[in-house]
């Protein structure tokens, strides 16, 4: 294999600093079909743990030391060019893997662009500065004079965030803010006039935008070129890798419920009060008492209860009978009943939308009025634990969860409560509300406290369901579980779960232990 | 005038004279309204706006710029139709006329035209690709600090909370963003909006119009946590500082505080007082308060004077801790600092109504806000449809159907409208379609001049006008 090394000639003394890779070409090596794959998993164990990190709230020095540890345990190697080589040949795999639809899309972009800012972060300041011209930055350094003018502001700014101004001789960049879209959001750049005055130790923001951007369009460009040409030609050798790939590290959205599983109106209060995750919990108690909710919570919950079962008439009927206090019948049809039928795909581009996630709930903004989010995060604490207290939590456990949520591991809050309110322990954690649901219904049934034993059946066949979904987020806990339930499950020989079993030859790949560690 | 006749509704209708003053029924109903749009409602400005020059005739322009903007009318009954589209100002005013809707929104200008979507398939083939910056403020996200109304009602009590979120957005928009083209306007009911139209703002991303609203969001929660306020740091960043220095304080202190009596009553007070997280310096205040059941001995405002004493004891030197001191700046900021709608901003493809629709609730047209004059903006007084109409009959029938909104209420605000933001915008359109037509020119006389020649670099400064031509 040819050497494969990145170059900068560093502009003051010659000499050559070794930087990372930018991705901006294929390499033009020759690479064994085995380290295609190899190199791939490698990588996206890297990238499954940074999305895991992420999910579960990591503070940006535990995210560096995650990618630091990740990227030592999965990546590194004695030689440094082979490194260089593997790190470059397993993005341009994973390109083809995820370029292929724009939720992929998406994730890989924030998964990769994190990689990248946190292994910027490790560069020495020559480094990053040899990288900052690779981008060719829209950035002026800040004239003495100017920067006498606006100082300061400078020092304001560094103040209001606990910083103190560097030295005299600080250098600062002018940009157009639009280039630092996430210093500006975290006010923590002083802006005049459309600039928007960048500190050394921020550029970091400045050149992963660029990275992001550049990879977004190489991503739209790689797929366009997989489905025009290459797909086809490598229909026998490449494809069913890249396919396989995919669809390995991917689980149940739930967005399709079997059949079997459905719930109507009158279970929902039942099933609320033994199953549902707090975050639901509390909107349907909001739901209730107030008539109403804002467009943020019926999303979320709508959703959840279409995958828990709801079927649309019964959700229609539903939320028609919760409103109506306050709604009269002709208004709801007006003004409601579009959207909750458009939520289960009828109507404008038939989308059918999947129910959020955790991580997805983690990362909204509830306002004035909202109910929606994630409890643990956007409560206070006060009113988190009387919330606990109500769900039945002893006082020891709401301590540990209390504990949890201050150090923003929200997921883990919510494991401890699930574990506190089950009495049985959840090693997989909790990344979804109806995967909350149905841990919960399954342990309700096997103490014979379950209202539909379909529901086991229909966990099962989530399982097992191969389609391409769009939540990507807990796909790495997933994993684990789906041999566990292999070795645990009777199938209870139901059409739909039977047949879905038979289906899984072609994710067989799945079942071999080289993919799924 | 009877009422058959005044819902006649048509363009030649003859009313009698002054003694028939306020006989137009008051409301809202399609028959006055197809007399405004066919009169008054200004087809052509709107069209000229949202061509954003390409209506000229210069080479550059942009035919096909206005037919990709979405529209979307929601008629009598609900009904309500998106991705309409218009080529021309006729279509538009035509479909206005005939469709007569009871609101227009505005959606943003897509890569293709609204009304072939259909046609082209594959992701990020339809997409948005411009659009204003929007922003919308509405005063029912106040009612936690409002006492005087609830809901939808507004009055000139707590409007001024609109006033002073024009203010300090306007200022941050200008002076920290460098944008130019700003058009404040009334929703028609309880709230404004904002139109932000530089071509650099129109062409934003999603990501970059989140910064720019996260960068003005401080308000941070709902009923379910009780410090919605948080300004960590001992120091403010200057964007808040000055909105603090120079709009909030001052008006916190002269008129929310006292007209909204915050301070007079227990469960008034007690609302402040939560939010000072050291619970001995409230209790402290608390026995101050409850004790002093008469009137205290000054004759000032006894909200004032309690003001002044939560902040001598918060700010006094022997509060040690940062959050203490910080909690004045909080319990101002939680009261007056603007709330703003995150995700209308956040999305290109947001429909927002245009100006100069009428609000069905109220029949108020929404007219455009004066930001360098916004406290005297009262929305009690904005103009009616029915007074519109009114208006209209008593001048009675006239031969020139020009500028019939001139004779009536709506006049001043079509004005403003032009002067102030339409020909400035314009002016500056025309200007950017030149200079980077220009740029483009040149940039391909470079090129061709450098490929035949092999010798000569030529460098265009576009802000300059001149060529230096260097010989390598």
């Amino acid at each position: 294999m040819e050497v494969v090394q990145s170059h900068r000639k560093s502009s003051s003394n010659n000499v050559t600093v070794s930087t990372l890779p930018l991705y901006r070409s294929a390499p033009p090596l020759e690479v064994r079909l085995e380290d295609f794959e190899l190199f791939a998993m490698d990588r996206l164990r890297v990238l499954k743990g940074i999305s895991d990190g992420l999910g579960r709230g990591k503070k940006p020095e535990e995210m560096e030391k995650l990618v630091a540890d990740l990227w030592k345990a999965n990546m590194r190697h004695p030689q440094a060019n082979e490194e260089a080589n593997k790190d470059i040949i397993s993005h341009f795999v994973l390109r083809l893997v995820y370029c292929r639809t724009e939720e992929l899309r998406k994730w890989f972009l924030s998964m990769e662009t994190t990689l990248f800012r946190y292994r910027f972060r490790f560069e020495s300041s020559e480094a990053q500065r040899a990288l900052m011209s690779e981008f060719k930055l829209p950035y002026k350094a800040v004239s003495n004079a100017e920067f006498e003018s606006v100082k300061d502001k400078l020092g304001q700014v560094a103040r209001s965030m606990g910083q103190t101004l560097a030295s005299a001789d600080a250098i600062f960049y002018k940009v157009p803010f639009e280039e630092v879209p996430e210093l500006v959001a975290g006010r923590r750049v002083f802006i005049c006039k459309g600039h928007a005055y960048v500190a050394m130790n921020q550029v970091v923001s400045l050149v992963v935008t660029q990275f992001r951007s550049y990879l977004s369009k190489a991503l739209i460009l790689t797929n366009r070129k997989w489905t025009s040409t290459v797909r086809e030609q490598e229909k026998d050798r490449l494809a069913p890798i890249v396919e396989a790939l995919c669809t390995s590290y991917l689980g149940p959205d739930y967005s399709q419920p079997n059949e079997a599983g459905e719930i109507s109106v009158k279970d929902i209060d039942h099933i609320a009060k033994t199953s549902f995750p707090l975050c639901m919990r509390h909107l349907f108690e909001k739901v209730r008492e107030d008539h109403h909710l804002k467009h943020g919570g019926r999303m979320q919950l709508g959703l959840f209860l279409k995958g828990v079962g709801l079927k649309l008439d019964d959700a229609l009927a539903f939320w028609k009978a919760e409103f109506a206090p306050k709604v009269s019948a002709e208004r709801f049809d007006k003004e409601y009943a579009y959207n909750i039928r458009h939520n289960y795909g009828r109507e404008g581009k038939r989308t059918d939308y999947t129910p959020y996630s955790c991580q997805k709930i983690i990362s909204s903004t509830p306002g004035v009025g909202d109910h929606h989010g994630c409890p643990y995060r956007h409560f206070s604490e006060e009113n988190l634990r009387a919330a606990l207290v109500r769900m039945g939590v002893s006082s020891r456990a709401v301590e540990d969860v209390v504990d949890k949520v201050r150090n923003r591991h929200y997921q883990l809050a919510c494991t401890l409560t699930f574990e506190a309110v089950h009495g049985s322990s959840c090693d997989a954690g909790i990344n979804h509300p109806n995967q909350y649901f149905i841990d919960s219904q399954r342990i309700l049934q096997s103490k014979g406290l379950c209202l539909h034993t379909e529901y086991c059946v229909i966990w099962d066949t989530f399982e097992y369901s191969l389609q391409l979904t769009q939540s990507l987020q807990w796909m790495s806990l997933y994993v684990p579980i789906w041999f566990h339930s292999l070795a645990e499950f009777d199938i209870k020989g139901t059409g739909a779960a039977g047949s879905v079993f038979t289906d899984t030859t072609d994710g067989g790949g799945s079942l071999n232990p080289m993919l799924i560690q | 005038m009877t009422k058959e006749e005044a819902e006649n509704g048509r363009d030649d209708m003859v009313i009698d004279g002054a003694e028939q003053a306020n006989a137009i029924p008051d409301g809202f109903n399609a028959n006055y309204l197809r007399i405004y749009y066919g009169k008054l409602f200004p087809h052509a400005d709107m069209f000229k706006w949202m061509s954003y020059g390409n209506d000229g005739k210069h080479p550059a322009c942009d035919k096909s710029y206005f037919g990709r903007r979405e529209f979307s009318f929601t008629l009598e009954n609900d009904i309500y139709i998106r991705f309409q589209s218009f080529n021309s100002v006729i279509e538009l005013e035509n479909s206005i006329k005939e469709k007569c809707p009871f609101k227009i929104d505005i959606g943003p200008v897509y890569s293709v035209d609204p009304a072939k979507r259909h046609a082209y398939a594959g992701d990020n083939v339809f997409t948005p690709v411009e659009r204003e910056v929007v922003f919308d403020i509405d005063i029912t996200d106040y009612d936690d600090v409002r006492y005087c109304c609830t809901g939808a009602d507004v009055c000139l009590e707590c409007w001024p909370l609109m006033t002073i979120a024009i203010k300090v957005i306007d200022a941050a928009l200008r002076d920290d963003f460098g944008f130019n083209h700003i058009l404040w306007v009334y929703s028609g009911r309880r709230g404004v909006h904002c139109w932000v139209c530089d071509g650099k703002a129109r062409r934003l991303t999603n990501e970059q119009r989140a910064a720019i609203a996260d960068y003005f969001r401080v308000y941070k929660g709902n009923e379910n946590s009780h410090k919605k306020i948080s300004l960590p740091g001992p120091v403010l960043h200057p964007f808040l500082a000055r909105s603090y220095t120079e709009v909030l304080k001052g008006f916190f202190e002269a008129k929310l505080l006292p007209n909204q009596s915050l301070l007079s009553s227990e469960d008034r007070y007690e609302k402040i007082l939560e939010m000072i997280p050291d619970a001995s310096v409230a209790s402290e205040l608390r026995g101050r308060w409850q004790d002093n059941k008469r009137a205290s001995m000054s004759k000032d405002d006894i909200n004032l004077v309690r003001w002044d004493q939560l902040k001598s004891v918060l700010q006094s030197g022997k509060q040690k801790t940062q959050g203490i001191r910080r909690c004045v700046e909080e319990i101002v900021f939680s009261f007056t600092y603007p709330r703003l709608d995150m995700e209308v901003s956040k999305h290109m493809n947001h429909l927002l109504k245009a100006p100069f629709c009428v609000h069905p609730k109220t029949g108020r047209v929404c007219v455009p806000i004066d930001p360098n004059n916004c406290d005297e903006f009262d929305p009690t007084t904005v103009p009616t449809l029915s007074q519109l109409v009114e208006e209209l009959n008593r001048e009675g029938l006239r031969q020139d159907a020009e500028n019939e909104w001139d004779r009536t209420s709506l006049g001043d605000s079509i004005k403003f409208f032009r002067t102030t933001f339409l020909q400035p915008l314009l002016k500056s359109c025309k200007e950017g379609i030149e200079s980077s037509y220009n740029a483009k020119l040149q940039q391909s006389k470079n090129t061709l001049s450098w490929t035949r020649q092999g010798f000569f670099l030529t460098a265009f400064s576009p802000l300059a006008g001149k060529h230096h031509a260097w010989l390598i």
